[in-house]
Formats: C-alpha cells, structure tokens, sequence
C-alpha cells in the first residue's frame, strides 16, 4: 500500500466537504457571538447561502478538472473518492436542494418560532455527507457518507422540538434508517469479506469471480439492496416515509424528498450498475417487485390522502417506481432515463414543496391541522392568488407527466429504455400508474380552481406567508420544469455525458 | 477441540443480526429497539474483525471503528429525540405514537 500522501487531487476532492465543514461551525459560532437574536438570524441566513456559493465555486472547479482529465474521471485518496461525471451531477442536484432548502427555510421557521442557527448548520453537514454518498468508491467512505447526512437528517426532521409530530416523525426515521443502515453495513462486511479489500473496484472484481450463486454474494447483494430501498422510500421498505414526510418542517420534508433520495440513487447507480452490476440476477428481481409494489401503494394511498404533505410522500414512492424501472432495464437508456427522470424529480418536487411552505399560516403549534395542511386549503386558490397557482398547475401537470412539461419527458425515457430491453409488461403496468397518477394530481387542481371556498374558512386561507426566498424557489423550479419540457437538448447532453462515466 | 473457523464467527453475526432486526420489528419499548440496532452493528462488527482476520490486513479493523462512532451516534441522536418525546407525550412505548397515520 501506498505511503499516505495528500496532493494537489486529493485536495480538490476534498476542498467542498471541508468549505461545507467548515461553514457548519462557523454558522453556529456566528450564533453564539452575535450580539442579539434579530442580528444572529440575519447573519447565519447570509452566512450560509455566502457558505454555498463557495461550494459551488468549488465544484465548478472540479468540473473544470474533470473535462480535461483521461475518461471524465479523477479518482482521490488512493481510489477512495472519484470525482467523475455522476458525482458532479449528484452534487449539483444536491447543492440546488440544499439552496431551495436555505432559502424556504427562514420564514417556516420563523412561523414555528424555532429559527436557530444549528439548522443551516446541519443543513451543511448533511449536505457534506451527500458528497460522499455521490463521491465514495470505498466501502469505508460510503458508509460514513451514507451515516452522515442520515444523522443530520434525523434532527432535521426533529427540529420543531416542542411539535409531537415533528419528534414522533423523528422517531421513526431514526429507528427504521438505522436499522436500515445495519443492514446496508452488514452487506458491506460481507463484501469485505469476500474481496479482501474495501476499495469497489476490488469489491467488483471478486464479485464477477465468485459468480452470482454463490450465498456470501447472494447475502451481500439482498442486505444492501434492501438497506438502500429503505433510504429512497421504496415499497414495503417505506412506512417511514409518509410519517417523517407529514411531521418534519416543509423544508425539511422538500430536501429529504430530493437531496436525500437523489444521493440515495446515486449510491444505488454506482453499487448495481456499477460494481455490482454482474450480481443483477440477485437484484433485479427485488427492484422489479419494489418498484411495482412502489408504484401501485403509491398511486392508491395517493388517492386517499387528505393531508398535503402526506399525499406528496406518497406521490414521491410512486415516483421512485418509476425511478427503479429504469435500473432493470439492462441498457444505456436505462441509465440515461434514471438520470433525467431523478433530475427532473428533483426539480417537481422541490417547486411542490416551496408551494406548500407558502401556504402555511401562523397557527397554534399544539393544533394538529396547522392551516395550510389540508388539501381542502387549496380551494379556491386560483382566485385569490392566480399566479402561484398557476405555477402550481405547472409543476402538478409535469408530476403527472403530461406532454409539455418536464415530468413527460422523465417517463418517457424510462417507457423506451423498458420496451427496447424487453419488458413490456413492466411498461404497461407504469403506463396504467400513469393514468391513476393523472387522476389524483387533478384533484389539486380542482380545488384550487373549480371549487368555491367555504365562506367560514375564507378568512383563514387569506394571506400567503410568501418570502422573497419562497417566490424565487417556486418560479425558478416551475420555470425550469416548462423549459426542460419544451427544450430538453441540454439535458440529454448531459445524461449521456453523465453514463458515459459511471466507473 | 475444535478450532474456532472463520464460519463460526459468520453464524454468531449472523444470529445477532437476526435477532437484532427482530428486536426491532417486534419490541415495543423504544429503548430496547434501539439497543437492537446495536446489536446489528454489533453483527457487522464481528463479521468486520473475523475477515480483518482471515485476510491478515488492518482494513476491516479501521472500518470496525467507524461503525463503533456510527453507532454511538446514532444512540446518542436517538436518545435526545427521545428525551425530547418523552417530554412532551410521557410514553417511550412505540405502539402509543400514532399521531401519524394515513
């Protein structure tokens, strides 16, 4: 083994999780030495989104590197990190989460009365923990990524500390994403054990040595597999999800929703796809049955929802079906079709999600529906607030997939990646989900504009509590989700630069 | 006497993995489910030291370290959501948090 040596490589692998590290304590430094609340508030909000600029200076630096460097790809740390095409997109995912997040954050916390600055401080070190999940090829380094950002998440969710449901949502995840973590562990010990090294390309190889019918692999690939399912929210693996999604803060819920589960696909992509790829018998079958089973529990609860945030968690599993369908098709579409549909994921469902923080009013924290809960809030909307509506419509239209939106486009890659490869049931299944989909997305819409509000509740429904941060967040994603739709070249570059690279 | 293989170490992990995921799908004290998850990471761990061993190299014994920090993490998380629970609902029994549901 290579004495220990830190280069000029290794250092820019390094240099966003140590800004992103280091703006962390500066913010709760900040906090302790402001001389009042008013000023400390103020202070940590421009202190983190200075903090991501300098991230995001940082990873355009990498993508500099990157496209002059031998096969779009810089491995680090002796081959523990790599910075490549699929990291970078991860991050880039991530980092545009984490913004939205930032920016939605001050007004919802205000409203809970809990703004303090340990927020954006954990806000950074999940973030810094999602950097590793995209960049690891180390057992060792994935693990700690993949720990990381799912500890700062669980306090995230559990922010509004004297709200039950935020500490029982807390809860929840906590106990299922640690279980699920042991097993993710478990998987990697066995991995170890059978290649002797912790580094994935040796994992790899040993793989493709012992076959995909011998039991340690077998072993391997079923505790990793469903360890991973359990993060990105996949069906039965997902009972945590509506819970932490209905009793986390919004912001939290929208970057659980997105950073989360796009650093979760990233991990899955470089595990199945990439070294684990000669084991798919093992987990095709698991996928295939996940991503059914996601698609037909998330459409029907959908259905049922009357809570908003419950209704876009299940929506979110439903979404992540479609996602799986795409790793069992077995070809470069596949692979191209994971990466636009969890880019364009990323961007409906953040747009979604600042909606619903606009629409939170100030309420009784004990009180168990908060106004701007419920569905029923929604009604006549279009009235009173015709342009977020609007926005709103567009952003439901791309979640539904239709045609001149972005989320069209996502299903459409993966429906030609599934019938090139052969599996003409499994489209057929999700093209009917699609349908269902239409059906329970529509319901919003009539709220907003077909139905009248009830006149006892029209003085509760009155003002938005929308911010600069909130209307920049909603028009941005839903601005985007229109763009991408009607001219989508610059994203299919992207996706074929992106498969391409994946090691 | 018997001599103590790589295999034995596998079948104690893997009774503690089973039954820590037991422990954790199937107790209601929200204390001793998180005492199972350690006894997962527990699993991992020996599985981590009996190959570190087979494999004579150091690796599977510097990633046993991490896991240790993981898991001492994760319980001191853990306990402080509960704590912060227990304040305001006075049960750390898992089958009376139903204030979500549906």
């Amino acid at each position: 083994m290579a004495p220990f040596s830190y280069n000029a490589t290794d250092h820019l692998a390094l240099l966003p999780p140590i800004l992103m590290a280091l703006f962390a304590c500066a913010i709760m430094l900040l906090d302790v030495l402001s001389p009042s609340a008013e000023s400390s508030r103020r202070g940590t909000v421009f202190f983190s989104l200075l903090g991501m600029t300098f991230v995001a200076y940082s990873l355009a630096l990498q993508i500099r590197a990157v496209t002059h460097a031998p096969g779009f790809a810089i491995p680090a740390f002796q081959g523990s990190l790599i910075i490549d095409a699929l990291s970078l997109f991860t991050n880039g995912l991530v980092w545009f989460s984490t913004v939205i997040l930032l920016l939605c954050a001050y007004r919802y916390l205000e409203i809970a009365h809990e703004h303090r600055s340990e927020f954006y401080a954990l806000a950074f070190f999940a973030e810094c923990g999602m950097y590793f999940m995209a960049g690891a090829v180390d057992l060792i380094a994935l693990f700690v990524g993949l720990e990381t950002s799912a500890l700062a998440f669980y306090i995230l969710v559990g922010f509004t500390r004297a709200n039950r449901q935020s500490n029982e949502a807390a809860l929840k995840y906590l106990l299922l994403g640690a279980m699920a973590s042991g097993f993710v562990a478990y998987g990697f010990s066995v991995l170890y054990g059978i290649s002797g090294s912790t580094q994935l390309s040796e994992v790899s190889k040993a793989v493709v040595r012992r076959g995909s019918a011998d039991p340690f692999v077998i072993l391997a690939v079923v505790t990793i597999a469903v360890g991973l399912l359990f993060k990105i929210a996949g069906v039965p693996f997902h009972t945590w999800a509506p819970d932490a999604y209905d009793g986390a803060p919004t912001p939290v819920t929208a970057h659980i929703a997105v950073a989360s589960k796009v650093a979760g696909f990233a991990v899955l992509i470089r595990l199945l796809l990439g070294s684990l790829a000669s084991a798919r018998p093992i987990w095709a079958p698991i996928l295939a049955v996940t991503a059914v089973a996601s698609l037909t529990v998330g459409s029907i609860a959908a259905l049922t929802q009357d809570r908003l945030k419950r209704f876009f968690a299940y929506s979110s599993i439903a979404h992540a079906g479609y996602i799986l369908l795409g790793f069992l098709a077995d070809s470069d579409d596949g692979r191209r079709g994971i990466l636009i549909y969890v880019f364009i994921y990323a961007l409906m469902n953040l747009g979604a999600f600042a909606f619903l923080i606009s629409l939170r009013r100030p309420g009784s924290a004990a009180d168990r529906h908060t106004p701007g809960d419920l569905i029923g809030d929604l009604r006549g909307l279009s009235k009173r607030h015709p342009l977020q509506a609007a926005l709103f419509v567009v952003l439901l239209l791309s979640l539904s997939g239709l045609p001149p939106t972005a989320g069209f486009l996502a299903k459409y890659f993966i429906f030609i990646a599934l019938i090139n490869t052969g599996h003409i049931t499994l489209a057929v299944i999700a093209a009917a989900y699609v349908a269902v989909s239409l059906y329970f997305y529509f319901r919003l819409v009539r709220e907003m504009y077909l139905l009248e509000p009830r006149p006892a509740e029209q003085h509760t429904v009155e003002p938005l509590a929308s911010s600069l941060g909130i209307r920049l967040a909603l028009g941005t994603t839903a601005g985007l989700t229109l763009l991408i739709g009607l001219y989508p070249e610059p994203l299919l570059r992207l996706a074929f630069l992106v498969t391409g690279g994946v090691p | 006497m018997t001599t103590v293989s790589p295999l034995h170490y596998l079948i104690v992990s893997a009774v503690l993995l089973v039954i820590g995921t037991l422990g954790v799908l199937l107790r209601r004290n929200i204390v001793v489910i998180l005492m199972s998850i350690e006894l997962i990471l527990n699993a991992v761990n020996i599985n981590l030291v009996a190959f570190s061993h087979l494999h004579r190299q150091v690796n599977g014994q510097a990633f046993v370290l991490f896991v240790m920090a993981v898991a001492v993490a994760e319980a001191a998380v853990g306990l402080g959501i509960l704590i912060a629970l227990f304040r305001n609902r006075g049960t750390v029994l898992a089958d009376e948090m139903d204030l979500l549901k549906w």
